[in-house]
């Protein structure tokens, strides 16, 4: 950290920005620039612009049509196709909040995958089951929550650099999915399990419900209780958080393990969407896509202030784009290309020298224009 | 937070480690810095010892020779990590460098027709650059180098597949007589191309870490970067060098890997980041940046080698095991380093 001045994120208020009172005539902003003051706001533009490229080269894109009782349409699509990644993204928000970072989470949608896999077994009859239905789910995110106590412990307890900590788990991870699925792909011949990834309740996949329960559940404890705050200041200043009287261990280890059950909860709906686990590829990059997702939504990975909402627009973000390349009829290999120059982009964004820098070259030729 | 946890400066290089350890506590034992290593070394000599005790045919110069040669790529990309890792960096783009150095080997050589004299050379100066425009990204907008080389990782993936999304074999005659050499070292034991291309890297960083002012620096930027800063080194020249011996270690090590497959494609070296940075753990390097030697490096390689070849002599276990073991091998290296880091602010 070599100056913590500049490195605050942006503020929500244009009154509480006293840094840049020469660039920005902050005396009577317009409705415009208040509300891209706004943290949501970038992120936001981001996704309706994609939306607009979508709409643009694909006129049936924003169209929703109702056949057999069930909702259809590319927009709901990309909503049904983004919820793991949407529920791994608010996991791993938490955590990010905190100073931290989880690469494990590729590993814990495969285990989670396979643990579900293997205990509702392969019983072709499609009707029966190894075990029932709740305790496989329930086993299923058991051990997903213990593999994120597991980094909780490693991180708050050891004291190991996040990174690290969770590298262990990354290694291992998969080892311990091929273990569990013997190195086969398991093909589950279940229909109850299909209903969590590819069912529909009330005309939407049920997928969606997931993601809307998830985030109503962390967003309430976030605002409704002092948890978010508590986040915020071990995030911000762990000692200071200590010294406070904040259990920052106690706290750091939760939030370790709600990461790992999101992650657990990603890999059944993935599981079931495609009625099968993989314990060498299942949720392979997951943990780059939703490291992605939660810096595309404001969350400086310098921890403190989080936004949920917008790992949520982050994760739409990252399925729009890769839908709009496929529908564009850009080679698929290009996506990772894509994303690359995402990320540089969004990271020099959130660098306040880069953002210096910037305002050198760009006074120079606004106070030109004006005369 | 460990590394801002611990502001004490570390000594600069290997060679003011004796005073130290003399002003310590009287008694001359090792210096607390050197048992991870000690650690490493010997648990690697107890692995091999179990190996030739439970396995015929374990023991022989070839298997050893062997550890080296199908590592050979590992012991490059890993002395880069090396350096990176004691600057208090990290660099996950290693195994994207290198796949995308096969890839544009076997397109220019296959696709055309170039010979391997002059594509060795350019894939080497583009693995250069490349990792040198991520330490410039990294010192210039102080971005952390988790990310910046993730975005690296995305990026050279990326670009394998706009070369080809199929693999590409390399059929030309002057690559696979390459690949094909052996160096006899005595006792009908024989060292690849590639081995001796591996040691020849080893022994130039361990001068280049130990003997020269670049290595000083990177040191004494691991131990604490703002003291470098007022010491009056070369900061930023250093990191951004850092990244760019990463890259171009890691180019090499996409030049040997081409020797190994004979082939080009955009999923070779998934996860080798990994494996380099766990060789570097196990090897005692210190990932708060500052200590560790690069000697150990090679023994972190070895010991991931000889993991994978005990799963292979017994033959009974799965090839995921060697994950497994792996993860606990780096569990165990990890706490030790704890320990050792609470030790010394203690002391």
């Amino acid at each position: 950290m070599p100056s913590s001045q500049p490195q605050r994120p942006e503020p929500v208020a244009p009154m509480s920005d006293p840094s840049s009172s020469s660039s920005s005539s902050s005396s009577s902003p317009s409705l415009v620039a208040r509300a891209l003051r706004h943290r949501l706001a970038w992120p936001l533009v981001t996704l309706l612009l994609l939306l607009a490229v979508n709409a643009a080269f694909n006129p049936s894109f924003l169209h929703v049509e109702w056949r057999d009782g069930h909702a259809y349409g590319s927009l709901i699509d990309i909503l049904n196709r983004a919820a793991p990644l949407a529920l791994v993204s608010l996991g791993m928000t938490l955590v990010v909040a905190t100073r931290g970072i989880d690469i494990s989470v590729g590993a814990v949608v495969a285990i989670s995958a396979a643990v579900a896999a293997w205990m509702i077994g392969g019983a072709t009859d499609g009707a029966t089951s190894r075990f029932g239905l709740p305790l496989a789910l329930g086993a299923a995110l058991g051990v997903a929550l213990l593999c994120g106590l597991w980094n909780g412990v490693l991180v708050a307890g050891a004291g190991m650099q996040p990174i690290i900590a969770t590298l262990i788990l990354m290694v291992a991870g998969r080892g311990i999915a091929q273990l569990v699925t013997d190195g086969q792909i398991l093909t589950i011949y279940y229909p109850p399990f299909f209903f969590i990834g590819g069912g529909h309740l009330l005309g939407l996949p049920f997928s969606i419900f997931v993601v809307a329960g998830v985030f109503a559940l962390l967003y309430l404890a976030a605002t409704r209780s002092a948890l978010g705050l508590f986040l915020q200041a071990v995030g911000i200043n762990p000692t200071a958080a200590r010294v406070a009287g904040i259990d920052a261990r106690r706290l750091v280890v939760g939030a370790y393990a709600v990461c790992g059950l999101c992650a657990g909860l990603a890999g059944l709906l993935i599981s079931s969407n495609v009625k099968s686990a993989d314990g060498n590829n299942a949720g392979q990059l997951m943990e780059l896509d939703a490291i992605l997702a939660v810096t595309l939504g404001g969350t400086l990975l310098t921890g403190g202030r989080f936004s949920l909402v917008g790992s949520l627009i982050g994760a739409l973000i990252i399925q729009t784009l890769t839908y709009a390349i496929y529908s564009l009829g850009v080679p698929p290999e290009i996506n990772l290309v894509v994303k690359a120059a995402v990320v540089f982009a969004v990271m020099l964004l959130q660098s306040a020298e880069f953002r210096d820098a910037l305002r050198v070259l760009a006074v120079r030729p606004t106070i030109g224009a004006r005369r | 937070m460990s590394g801002i946890a611990t502001p004490r400066a570390r000594p600069v290089a290997g060679a003011t480690a004796p005073a130290r350890a003399s002003e310590g506590g009287g008694a001359r034992r090792l210096d607390p810095k050197y048992l991870p290593l000690a650690a490493t070394v010997s648990l690697f000599a107890a692995m091999a010892l179990l190996g030739s005790l439970r396995y015929d045919g374990f023991f022989s110069a070839q298997v050893f020779l062997n550890l080296l040669i199908d590592n050979a790529f590992l012991v490059v990309v890993a002395v880069g990590m090396t350096f990176v890792i004691l600057t208090g960096g990290i660099d996950l783009s290693v195994g994207s460098v290198v796949a995308l150095t096969t890839m544009v080997s076997a397109a220019l050589v296959e696709r055309h027709g170039w010979s391997p004299l002059a594509t060795i050379p350019l894939v080497l100066a583009m693995g250069g650059v490349f990792g040198a425009a991520m330490g410039f990204l990294i010192e210039r907008f102080r971005l952390q180098p988790f990310i910046v080389t993730l975005a690296g990782m995305f990026l050279a993936r990326g670009l394998c597949y706009l070369i080809s999304i199929d693999s590409i074999s390399i059929t030309s005659e002057a690559y696979a007589g390459l690949a094909q050499l052996r160096i006899p070292v005595g006792g009908g034991a024989a060292l690849s191309l590639g081995a001796v291309i591996a040691l020849g890297v080893l022994l130039l960083a361990v001068f280049v870490a130990h003997g020269t002012p670049f290595g000083r620096a990177v040191y004494a930027i691991g131990g604490s970067e703002t003291s470098a800063r007022l010491m009056g080194l070369p900061v930023r020249r250093t990191l951004i060098g850092v990244y760019a011996l990463s890259g171009l270690c890691s180019a090499l090590a996409g030049v040997l890997f081409t020797f190994y497959m004979l082939s080009g494609y955009g999923l070779h070296a998934v996860g080798l980041e990994l494996d380099a940075i766990a060789a570097v753990v196990i090897g005692g390097t210190l990932l708060s940046g500052g200590v560790g030697h690069v000697a150990g490096t090679l023994f972190g390689v070895l010991m991931l080698g000889v993991i994978q070849t005990l799963i292979a002599f017994d033959g009974s276990l799965s090839s995921w095991w060697t994950r497994i073991v792996v993860g606990a091998l780096l569990f165990v290296f990890c706490l030790l380093q704890r320990f050792f880091a609470i030790g010394r602010r203690r002391r």
